[in-house]
């Protein structure tokens, strides 16, 4: 037994006397993702732009934990991970999830010299961050218009189904833009009413499939392809919607799919891939750490759009919209010039009259949105079916 | 006593040559990160303090489970009986914010999940006793719907204004969270309620009559009943020591961890001290270290993923596999004392 305790002792003292900490003039930073860095969607995108800031800007170093959530690991909370980088010697974090809010606030109140990056939060915007947080989001609803958009285009029945994550302001404003894509497009390319086009968000409860926990993404995506709907519009982190509808096309099904988060989310399926409306971090993420390294850091709410001379550049578009091979030939130039009336201001989707989903007014005629309004989305959209909130 | 060291020198020699053998297949080099795990876990006085915040609650949940096993029940439903626990004490802290002093509803608040624990577990005890139902069934099935249970209560009565959320209620003021050590994230009240709950298992169990009844009755209902032991009392009695315990488990969880109620809130520790009480050999006395050894592995595995980009579902393939090892080492041991006998 002694001889146990000096070994342990011994290797305590060891560890603890080892350096941890970052070699000198090495700016390491940390990312927190909330589902596996591999995912083909949310968190794969951040990874990548982590890995490309640690290639473009000298002197980076990153280090990375994925699958934080409380489900795959109970347990362990967000302050104890950021001590943990901290003690490696990371001088900036980011946490890429809304899942993370309340621990990355109670961690960067702790930490008051590192800094911290909360992706898609609103700290920042409503005014009770720290002065060490910020807050970072690309304005994913230009991409998801054009999801919409290509989808309203292809579909042969008409009906448009979303496979929405959990209900909140985020998950409810791009599902309203996706489904103000659509409507243009079916309204003013394939000219038919508003009326005929049916336009259905699911939610699944959370971002990515828990079992027994959330419903399973891939029933629901199959129970829309089973009921008519042709078009899967994906707004959860993982690729469920592009499976399933590669599933239905090997049944014989003429079905297709638009995938989320991840600029590479079509690979490999081709055949059913309308496009990829995708988040790149990597701007959003060299602003914030070179502000950071240069010592300007201060406490910003970045909602970092597309660059819209080409939305598909990867050092300053923030989000894009990458066509998918089932795209049909004939949907392309009409995509382009709706992405260019887009970007010149010549048209906006969140102009009234907008109604919300129960009948009251959401912008009066002629009235547009403001940052706020999109941000903070209260409901889903007159003409959507689908709930508006959690019940 | 001697053979019993030398089994479990057995089992931890299986334990070692099987991991190594799992992380050379993945092509991980393993004194790294067997390295990692011990300087994740006990490398710091932070990372010791947030040891022992797992083994608080591996410990109240397995000193709970001493008293079922101890009379012979199943108490699977231990699980079940931590989320109770911290559905109570969230309960009374969300009724009693703003009119009560927060030391005085901080307490109010724990023994309300000790109630909620202690009562869940009674329910499958009633259903054992009186409807016949074993308690493994029961306890199953209240493990299920204790799981429901939180998820509507966060997804509707208690959900956040306007967003439901996976990450949980909206979080308590910090005057309803337990204080913590200036040294660590790790709370003097929770660490002294599981060494509180040691001491008093052993004094119960060891120095009063009622460890004695719990055996008789355990051993043979029967021949009890005839001693004057009402086994059914005896039973129940069990069944609430190890609810009230799970239950505290999950207060702590509550005040001391979260810091709110989550979908995950008991984190499986009461499935992970069923495993430390097998390990244990269903006696107290081994009871601390091995929830120390769990609770370490499971703090330290989060380096594996940090460090070398291992998956750290690793620490689970260790505590599984020295369950297994030691009841493989302590059958191998019994078949070989049979043959020399």
């Amino acid at each position: 037994m002694r001889t146990l305790t000096k070994t342990i002792a011994l290797i305590a003292a060891a560890a603890v006397l080892l350096p941890a900490g970052a070699g000198a003039g090495t700016f390491r930073f940390g990312l927190l993702l909330v589902g596996p860095y591999n995912d083909r969607g949310w968190s794969q995108a951040h990874y990548e732009a982590g890995r490309r800031i640690e290639k473009e800007i000298p002197g980076t170093e990153m280090i990375y934990i994925d699958k934080v959530n409380p489900a795959d690991r109970p347990g362990v909370t967000i302050p104890q991970l950021v001590d943990d980088m901290v003690e490696k010697g990371c001088r900036l974090i980011i946490a890429n999830s809304d899942d993370m809010k309340d621990g990355i606030v109670e961690a960067a109140l702790e930490h008051p010299d590192v800094y911290f990056v909360h992706v898609s939060g609103d700290h920042v915007l409503a005014g009770n961050a720290p002065k060490n947080l910020s807050n970072l989001m690309g304005r994913m609803e230009y991409a998801k218009m054009m999801a919409g958009f290509v989808a309203a285009l292809t579909t042969r029945t008409g009906k448009i189904g979303y496979l929405g994550p959990l209900v909140n302001d985020e998950t409810r404003r791009l599902a309203v833009s996706s489904y103000l894509g659509a409507r243009y497009a079916w309204e003013h390319v394939r000219k038919r009413p508003a009326s005929e086009l049916k336009f259905r968000v699911n939610w699944i409860g959370f971002w990515f499939n828990i079992p027994g926990v959330t419903a399973d993404p891939t029933q629901v995506a199959q129970n829309f392809f089973n009921s008519g709907y042709d078009v899967l519009v994906s707004g959860i982190d993982t690729t469920e919607a592009v499976v399933v509808a590669q599933q239905k096309r090997k049944e014989g099904k003429e079905v297709w799919a638009v995938p989320y988060d991840y600029a590479g989310a079509c690979e490999g399926a081709g055949d059913v891939c309308l496009g990829v409306p995708y988040f790149n971090w990597f701007p959003g993420y060299k602003m914030l750490i070179q502000a950071a390294m240069a010592g300007k850091w201060k406490s910003q709410w970045l909602w970092l759009g597309p660059d819209w001379k080409d939305i598909n550049d990867h050092q300053t578009s923030s989000v894009g919209f990458l066509p998918g091979p089932a795209l049909p030939a004939e949907v392309r130039p009409q995509l382009d010039a709706f992405v260019r009336d887009l970007g010149s201001g010549k048209l906006n989707l969140f102009q009234g009259p907008l109604n919300y989903q129960d009948g009251s007014t959401f912008l009066a005629a002629g009235q547009t949105a403001t940052d706020q309004q999109i941000w903070y989305m209260k409901q889903l959209l007159q003409g959507m079916e689908g709930q508006s909130s959690a019940k | 006593m001697r053979s019993r060291s030398f089994e479990t020198l057995v089992a931890a020699g299986l334990v070692l040559i099987f991991t190594t053998a799992v992380l050379l297949l993945t092509g991980a080099p393993p004194l790294e990160a067997f390295s990692l795990l011990v300087r994740g876990s006990f490398g710091s006085v932070s990372k010791l303090a947030r040891v022992l915040t797992v083994w608080v609650p591996l410990t109240l949940c397995a000193c709970g489970l001493i008293y079922t096993f101890r009379i012979g029940l199943w108490n699977i439903g231990v699980e079940g009986q931590v989320i109770l626990g911290a559905v109570g004490t969230t309960w009374a802290l969300r009724a009693g914010a703003g009119h009560l002093p927060p030391g005085v509803l901080l307490a109010l608040a724990m023994a309300t999940g000790v109630l909620l624990g202690a009562g869940w577990s009674l329910a499958a005890g009633v259903l054992r006793t009186r409807g016949g139902v074993n308690e493994i069934f029961a306890g199953l099935g209240l493990n299920f719907v204790a799981q429901g249970v939180v998820l509507w209560l966060i997804f509707g009565p208690w959900k956040r204004p306007g967003v439901a959320s996976m990450s949980g209620t909206v979080p308590f003021p910090p005057e309803l969270w337990l204080p913590n050590f200036s040294w660590g994230r790790l709370s003097p009240v929770a660490l002294g309620c599981a060494v509180g709950a040691l001491v008093l298992t052993a004094w119960l169990l060891g120095r009063t009559r009622v460890g004695l009844f719990l055996r008789a009755v355990g051993g043979n209902p029967r021949a009890a009943h005839l001693l004057g032991l009402p086994p059914e009392r005896y039973l129940l009695l069990a069944m609430v020591m190890a609810g009230g315990m799970a239950g505290l488990a999950g207060g702590i969880q509550v005040t001391a961890v979260y810091h709110r109620l989550i979908p995950a809130i008991s984190s499986n520790y009461g499935y992970l001290a069923l495993l430390v009480t097998m390990l244990a050999g269903f006696r107290l006395g081994p009871v601390a270290p091995i929830a120390l050894f769990f609770a370490g592995l499971n703090v330290g595995s989060v380096q594996l993923p940090m460090a070398l980009q291992l998956d750290s579902s690793l620490s689970g393939v260790i505590q599984g596999a020295s369950v297994l090892a030691v009841l493989l080492a302590h059958g191998w041991g019994v078949h070989r004392a049979r043959r020399q006998a």
